[in-house]
C-alpha cells in the first residue's frame, strides 16, 4: 500500500499535505482500495468552515457510502471540482489528482493530533 | 462441532497472487474485486468473466424417498424435473418465512441442493430436522469447488475444454455430468448475472487446473476474474433476490415476487398453509425495484417515504454500472408498488427522489 512519507494522516484514512498555513486533504491509497470504485463525491463549498473530526463530505463507492472527516479546522479555500465528473481520480491517483479540498488552517496546534507516515503505516498494518 | 476458523477455497492462492481485495464472507476468505467492481461488471456484460463461488453449499439427497423429501421442504414442484434439469426454489418455515433460496438439481440417482454460504449450517440442520423416510442427506460443500463462467462469450470459451457439443446442446437450467480438460465435473447452464453462462462443480484438487484452463481459453475475449462485488451489482441489476438482504425468515416468497416458485397444486409442503393464507388475504407489501435521481444511491436500511408517511425499507441498493444510476430494492406497502410511483428515500437526513420501475433494471442480458 502506497504511503507518502512527507504527508500527515488521520485514523479515518485521510492524508494532509501541509504547507505555509494551507492543508491539502485527500484519502489514502489504503482508503481508496478499501472503498473500491468511487462513483460520486460530495464536497463543501469554497468559503465554508470545516471543524476538526467533523464530517465535511461524503464519498459514494459502488459498495457503500462513507463520511469524510475534516483533519483540521479552518476555511475551505479551494475544492477539486474535477472530481465531480471524474471521481475515479481518487482511485487512480489518491495522493495527486485525487486531492479533495484545501483548508486555510486556523490553529496549527491541531497538527499534533495527526499521525506521521510511520504511525499511519502501523495503523493499517502495512 | 462448530469451527470459527475462516476457510480458504481451492483458488485462494490464485486470488492472492492476482492482488484481489480479499475479505471474510460467510466463513470464507473471498475476493471482493481484483481490479475494479465496475470494470469486472462490464466485462461480464460485454464478453466473459470467471468467478470462484466455492463458498456456496452443496447437499446431496439420496434414497427411495428423496423426491418426497424434496417436495416437502421446497415450494417449487420437483416432480416433473427431468434427469439433469435444474430448478430455482425456496425453502420455507411453517409460518411462510424463508429458510433459504436454492437450486435443486435432479441427477441420475440423487438430488443436489445448492444453498447460500451464509445459511449452510442453518439449512443443513433444518433439513436434518425434517428428514422423513428412506433419505440420506450429505453435506458435500467442503468437497466441492464451484466456478462460474458468465457472459455472452461463455459458451465459446468453455466449448474447447469439454466433450464435443456439450455446451451448445445444454439448455438454460440444465446440467450435464462430464469432464472439463479431463477432470470430472458437473456442468450447469445457470448463473446469477443475467448473462448466458455456466456453473462448473468439480473436486477442489481440480479447481486450479480448471480455473487456469478457462482463463487461457478466454484470453481472446479479455476474460477477467470477477469478485463478489460485481456478483452483487450484476444480480441486483436483474432483481435477483439476495438472502439476508431481500429475503429472510421475516419475508415470504409471495411478497418477494417469488410466487412463481410456489406451487400450491402439489402435495403438502412446509409453509403451504401459511402461504395460502397470505395469498387469500392479499399482500400488504411487495418487493419492488426503484431508481434514484442524481448521484446519490440507495443503501440497505434506508427508509422509503410517500409524502410524510413511511411506506417501506430499502433491502439492497447500489450504483448500477450498466445504467449509471442508483438502483435499489425494497419492501413497499401495496398501494404504492405500481410502476411509476414517485417515492422518497431518506439518505443521511436528506429526502432523495426515486421512482418505482419495471424490473429487471437491466434488460439486455444474454441468458437464454
Amino acid at each position: 500500500m502506497d504511503i507518502q512519507e512527507d504527508f500527515l494522516y488521520t485514523k479515518e484514512h485521510e492524508w494532509i499535505a501541509f504547507e505555509e498555513d494551507i492543508a491539502t486533504v485527500g484519502i489514502t491509497d489504503y482508503a481508496q482500495s478499501e472503498l473500491g470504485d468511487i462513483v460520486f463525491i460530495e464536497l463543501p463549498e469554497v468559503g465554508s468552515e470545516v471543524r476538526q473530526t467533523e464530517p465535511f463530505g461524503t464519498i459514494e463507492a459502488v459498495k457503500a457510502v462513507s463520511d469524510l472527516y475534516a483533519p483540521l479546522s479552518g476555511e475551505v479555500i479551494e475544492v477539486n471540482t474535477s472530481l465531480e465528473d471524474e471521481p475515479e481520480q481518487i482511485n487512480s491517483d489518491p495522493y495527486g489528482n485525487g486531492w479533495m479540498i484545501k483548508i486555510k488552517v486556523r490553529d496549527e496546534s491541531e497538527l499534533e493530533d495527526l499521525l506521521s507516515a510511520g504511525q499511519y503505516k502501523d495503523l493499517i498494518g502495512g | 462441532m462448530e469451527s470459527t476458523a475462516i476457510k480458504k477455497t481451492a483458488l485462494f492462492n490464485i486470488h492472492e497472487n492476482l492482488g484481489a481485495k480479499i475479505v471474510p464472507f460467510a466463513g470464507y476468505f473471498m475476493p471482493v474485486y481484483y481490479t475494479s467492481i465496475i470494470d469486472e461488471h462490464r466485462r461480464v456484460r460485454s464478453t466473459v468473466g470467471l468467478f470462484d463461488v466455492s463458498h456456496m453449499g452443496e447437499f446431496e439427497i439420496k434414497g427411495h424417498d428423496a423426491l418426497a423429501f424434496v417436495q416437502r421442504v421446497t415450494t417449487n414442484d420437483a416432480a416433473d424435473l427431468k434427469v439433469n434439469q435444474v430448478q430455482y426454489s425456496v425453502m420455507c418455515y411453517p409460518d411462510g418465512g424463508i429458510v433459504d433460496d436454492l437450486l435443486v438439481y435432479r441427477l441420475e440417482d440423487h438430488y443436489l441442493f445448492v444453498v447460500n454460504a451464509a445459511n449452510l449450517d442453518k439449512d443443513f440442520s433444518w433439513l436434518q430436522d425434517n428428514l422423513r423416510g428412506a433419505v440420506q442427506l450429505e453435506n458435500k460443500s467442503d468437497a466441492t469447488t464451484l466456478l462460474a463462467l458468465q457472459g455472452p462469450q461463455a459458451e465459446t470459451v468453455l466449448s474447447p475444454l469439454v466433450e464435443v457439443d456439450l455446451c451448445r446442446k445444454l439448455g438454460y437450467y440444465y446440467c450435464q455430468p462430464g469432464s472439463v480438460i479431463g477432470h470430472p465435473a458437473l456442468i450447469s447452464r445457470t448463473g446469477y448475472t443475467g448473462e448466458d453462462g455456466f456453473e462448473i462443480y468439480c473436486a477442489p484438487r481440480a479447481g486450479v487446473a480448471l480455473w487456469e484452463a478457462l482463463m487461457e481459453s478466454g484470453r481472446r475475449y479479455d476474460i477477467q476474474p470477477i469478485g463478489l462485488g460485481a456478483r452483487d451489482t450484476l444480480r441486483l441489476e436483474m432483481k435477483y433476490a439476495l438472502y439476508g438482504n431481500d429475503i429472510d425468515q421475516t419475508t415470504n416468497p409471495l411478497e418477494a415476487g417469488l410466487g412463481w416458485v410456489v406451487k400450491f397444486d402439489k402435495d403438502d409442503f412446509i409453509g403451504k398453509e401459511a402461504l395460502l393464507k397470505v395469498q387469500k388475504e392479499k399482500l400488504k407489501r411487495r418487493l419492488v425495484g426503484f431508481e434514484t435521481d442524481g448521484k446519490i444511491f440507495p443503501r440497505k436500511g434506508m427508509n422509503i417515504h410517500k409524502e410524510e408517511s413511511e411506506i417501506g425499507t430499502v433491502t439492497s441498493g447500489t450504483f448500477s454500472p450498466s445504467l449509471e444510476k442508483g438502483i435499489g430494492l425494497g419492501y413497499v406497502s401495496t398501494p404504492h408498488t405500481k410502476v411509476g410511483t414517485e417515492i422518497g428515500l431518506d439518505i443521511r437526513g436528506k429526502r432523495v427522489g426515486a421512482r418505482v420501475v419495471k424490473t429487471p433494471f437491466y434488460k439486455s442480458g444474454s441468458h437464454k
